[in-house]
C-alpha cells in the first residue's frame, strides 16, 4: 500500500478516535464535577428537610416533592393520551392513510418544538385562557384562582410537551407484539378490541411502561415550560391544592445558581441539588433502557 | 319508535337471519366495539389539536403587537390580519405595505401610525422592555440565538458525524460498547444540567485559558449547547450510517478499497440525507434550548462579531422576562412574538429534516 494512502487511513483513524475521546471525557468530567461538588452536602436530612435561613441552608425536600406531584400529574394525563394515540396509529389506522400521516406529522412537530415555547403554550391556553375562563364561571373573576400559574397547569403543559416520547415507545413495543398472536385470537373468535385489550397490550406493557418512565425523565429534567407556569422560588409550604405552586428539583437548580442572594455560600446546595436531579434522571434512564432491551431481545428472538 | 331506530342495526340483523343467511355472514354490529374504535380515534386526535392550539394561542397572544389599541384597530384592519402573522419575511413585507400604507393617509390614521412604528421598533438593534421608552429591537436576540447555535454546531458537528463515523467502520467491539452508553448518558443530562456545570465550572475553565474579559459569553455557551445537540446528530447520523445496506461495503471492499476509503467514499456519500437531516435537527435543538443559553451566555443583548461576548438569545430572553411581563402589555406580546418566530424556525427545521429522512432516504436505497 502506497505510504499516502497509509498515512490518510491513520489520520482519519486517529481523528475519530480522537472525538470520540473527547466525547467521553467530556462527559467524564461532567459527571466528575457534579458528583465530587455535590456529594458533601448531599444526606438524608438534606434530601428530607426544607430550605432554612432564607434558603442559605437546610435540604429541597418540597422541591423534590414538587418534581413528585408534577411528573405524577403529567403521567396520569399524558401516558393514557400518549398510549391510546399508539394504539390507534399501530392497530387502527391504516399505514399511509390521510389521518394517520396527520397525527404523525403532529407528533414530529410536537417533538421539535422548544420547550419554552410549550411555556408560552402554558401560559397563553391554560392559564390566561382556559384558568380565567374558569375563573369567570366560578366566581365571576372575582376571585383569582385557576386564572394563575399553578400545579395543575404545569403538569398539563409538561404532559402535553413529553407526549411525542410516550407515543414512540408505546408504537415500538407495540410493532413488536408478533403478527401471529393477534391471528390466533381472531381465529379464536375475538373482536379487535377484544384482542387489543387482553393480547397486544399485555404483551407490549413494557413498552407502555418505558414510555412513561421517559416521559418523567424528561419532564423531571426540563425547566423552560414551568419557568412561568408554575414553578416558585420559595414557598413556605408543601403544595396542598392543584392551584397552588410548587417548588421544582431544576428550577431550585436554576434559582439558586442564578438568583439567589448568597450565590458563593448556597454553591453546596446548588451542586448537591444537581446531583439528586442527576442521579434521579439517570434511575430513571437506565430502567427505561432496560425495558427498552427487553423488548428489542424479544422482537429479535419472534 | 326512538327505541327502534336506537336499536336498528340489532334488529336488522335478528330479522335479516329469518330472511337470508348472506347478512349474517357480514360484519355484526357491536356497540363495544363501534365505541372503542370511535373513543381510540377521537383520542388520538389531541395531539393534532394539541399542536393547532399551539399555533392559535401563541399567534393570538403575540398578535396585539400590530394592533396596539385593540378596539379600534380590530375592526379596522381586519384584511391585514394574514400577514402579520410573523415570520421576518412577512414581518418585513408587513413593514412595508403599512409603511406606504402610512404615506397615503398620514392625516388621519393614528392606529396604522402606532403600528409602523412599533414594526420600526422590533427592527431595531436595541432590546430595552423595561424602560420609559421601551425598546423591542429583536434583532440582537435573532443574532444571539444564531451566534450560540453556530458555536455549537462548529463544535458539535465534526465530534459528533467523526464519533459516529467511528463507531460503525472502526471502533473494536469494547470501544463500541463505551461510546454509546455515553452517549445516552449525554442525551439524558438535563440541560439544567448543562447550564450549570458552564456556568460555574466550564466558564472559569475557559477565562483561565482564553483570558477573555467577560467570564459568560457566547462562546461558553456554545461549547455547552455542543453537549446538548452531540447526542442528537449522532446518533441520527449512526442510524443513517448503519441504513447503508451492507452490499455497498462488500462491493467496496471487494474492489480492494479500505476502510477508510469506504467509510468516506462510499457510506458517507450514500448516508448524506440522513447525515444533512440530522444536522438540521441539531441545530433545531440547539435553537431552541432555553436553560443553557440563559445560565451561561451572559444575557447581554450585544449583536458584537466577537465570539467572546455576551449575547442573549431568544429563548433566554422569553425565560428571564415572561416571569415580569404584565398580561396583555406590550412586552408581553413581543415576548409571544419571539415565541413565534422560534416556533416557526424550528418547525421549518423538522419538516425539511423529515423530508430528507423519509423520502430521500428510501429512495435512495431503493436504486433511485
Amino acid at each position: 500500500m502506497p505510504l499516502k494512502k497509509k498515512i490518510i487511513g491513520y489520520s482519519v483513524y486517529s481523528l475519530s478516535a480522537f472525538s470520540v475521546f473527547i466525547i467521553i471525557s467530556a462527559v467524564a468530567v461532567l459527571m466528575w464535577t457534579i458528583i465530587t461538588g455535590g456529594y458533601h452536602t448531599l444526606s438524608w436530612q438534606f434530601i428530607t428537610s426544607a430550605p432554612k435561613d432564607g434558603m442559605t441552608s437546610g435540604g429541597i425536600f418540597p422541591a423534590i416533592i414538587g418534581t413528585f406531584l408534577l411528573v405524577l400529574i403529567m403521567s396520569i394525563a399524558g401516558v393514557p393520551i400518549g398510549t391510546i394515540t399508539a394504539i390507534y396509529l399501530c392497530e387502527y389506522a391504516k399505514p399511509n392513510s390521510v389521518i394517520s400521516r396527520l397525527i404523525r406529522f403532529a407528533v414530529n412537530t410536537l417533538a421539535g418544538v422548544p420547550a419554552i415555547v410549550f411555556g408560552l403554550f402554558g401560559l397563553g391556553f391554560f392559564v390566561q385562557f382556559i384558568g380565567s375562563g374558569a375563573d369567570k364561571v366560578i366566581s365571576g373573576g372575582a376571585v383569582l384562582k385557576w386564572g394563575q400559574p399553578n400545579l395543575l397547569w404545569a403538569s398539563l403543559t409538561m404532559a402535553f410537551m413529553t407526549l411525542p416520547v410516550v407515543i414512540i415507545s408505546v408504537e415500538e413495543a407495540l410493532k413488536a407484539v408478533p403478527r401471529e398472536y393477534r391471528e390466533a385470537s381472531f381465529a379464536l373468535g375475538a373482536t379487535k378490541w377484544e384482542t387489543i385489550r387482553k393480547v397486544v397490550l399485555p404483551n407490549s406493557i413494557n413498552g407502555v411502561l418505558t414510555g412513561a418512565i421517559l416521559a418523567v425523565s424528561r419532564g423531571a429534567g426540563e425547566v423552560a415550560p414551568i419557568l412561568f407556569v408554575g414553578a416558585a422560588y420559595f414557598l413556605p409550604s408543601l403544595p396542598h391544592s392543584l392551584s397552588d405552586q410548587f417548588m421544582e428539583l431544576g428550577y431550585h437548580i436554576f434559582v439558586m445558581s442564578t438568583q439567589s442572594t448568597n450565590v458563593e455560600a448556597t454553591r453546596g446546595i446548588q451542586y448537591a441539588t444537581t446531583l439528586v436531579l442527576l442521579i434521579l434522571t439517570f434511575t430513571l434512564n437506565f430502567t427505561a433502557i432496560f425495558l427498552r432491551y427487553k423488548i428489542r431481545r424479544k422482537n429479535s428472538v419472534l | 319508535m326512538d327505541n327502534n331506530l336506537a336499536n336498528d342495526p340489532e334488529n336488522d340483523l335478528s330479522s335479516g337471519h329469518q330472511k337470508s343467511k348472506i347478512i349474517t355472514l357480514g360484519k355484526k354490529f357491536r356497540l363495544s366495539e363501534f365505541l372503542a374504535e370511535k373513543t381510540i380515534s377521537s383520542v388520538a386526535f389531541i395531539s393534532f389539536a394539541v399542536m393547532i392550539l399551539i399555533f392559535v394561542f401563541i399567534f393570538k397572544e403575540a398578535f396585539p403587537v400590530f394592533f396596539p389599541s385593540q378596539n379600534k384597530a380590530a375592526s379596522n384592519n381586519i384584511e391585514l390580519k394574514q400577514e402579520t402573522y410573523g415570520d421576518d419575511e412577512s414581518v418585513a413585507q408587513q413593514q412595508k405595505k403599512v409603511e406606504t400604507n402610512e404615506l397615503q393617509n398620514q392625516k388621519n390614521e393614528t392606529p396604522s401610525e402606532k403600528r409602523s412604528a412599533i414594526i420600526k421598533n422590533l427592527k431595531g438593534r436595541e432590546w430595552q422592555p423595561v424602560s420609559d421608552e421601551p425598546k423591542y429591537g429583536l434583532t440582537p436576540l435573532i443574532y444571539g440565538s444564531l451566534k450560540v447555535s453556530l458555536i455549537a454546531m462548529a463544535l458539535g458537528i465534526p465530534l459528533a458525524l467523526l464519533a459516529a463515523i467511528f463507531t460503525s467502520v472502526f471502533a473494536p467491539k469494547w470501544a463500541k460498547e463505551l461510546l454509546k452508553p455515553a452517549i445516552e448518558i449525554l442525551a439524558g443530562i438535563p440541560s439544567v444540567v448543562i447550564g450549570f456545570f458552564a456556568m460555574i465550572v466550564l466558564a472559569t475553565f475557559m477565562q483561565n485559558i482564553f483570558g477573555f474579559q467577560y467570564r459568560l459569553n457566547a462562546f461558553v455557551g456554545g461549547v455547552a449547547m455542543a453537549f446538548a445537540i452531540i447526542p442528537v446528530i449522532y446518533t441520527v447520523t449512526e442510524d443513517s450510517l448503519d441504513a447503508v445496506p451492507k452490499s455497498f461495503k462488500e462491493a467496496s471492499f471487494a474492489l480492494g478499497a479500505t476502510k477508510w476509503e469506504t467509510a468516506l467514499f462510499v457510506v458517507l456519500p450514500a448516508a448524506t440525507p440522513g447525515i444533512f437531516a440530522a444536522i438540521l435537527l441539531g441545530f433545531g435543538r440547539a435553537f431552541g434550548e432555553t436553560m443553557i443559553v440563559l445560565m451561561a451566555t451572559g444575557n447581554a443583548a450585544l449583536t458584537s462579531l466577537n465570539i467572546f461576548e455576551p449575547v442573549r438569545s431568544m429563548t433566554a430572553t422569553i425565560g428571564a422576562e415572561m416571569g415580569e411581563a404584565v398580561f396583555g402589555d406590550a412586552h408581553y406580546s413581543v415576548l409571544f412574538l419571539i415565541g413565534v418566530i422560534l416556533f416557526i424556525f424550528t418547525f421549518l427545521l423538522n419538516a425539511l429534516a423529515e423530508v430528507f429522512i423519509r423520502q430521500k432516504l428510501i429512495k435512495k436505497f431503493r436504486g433511485y
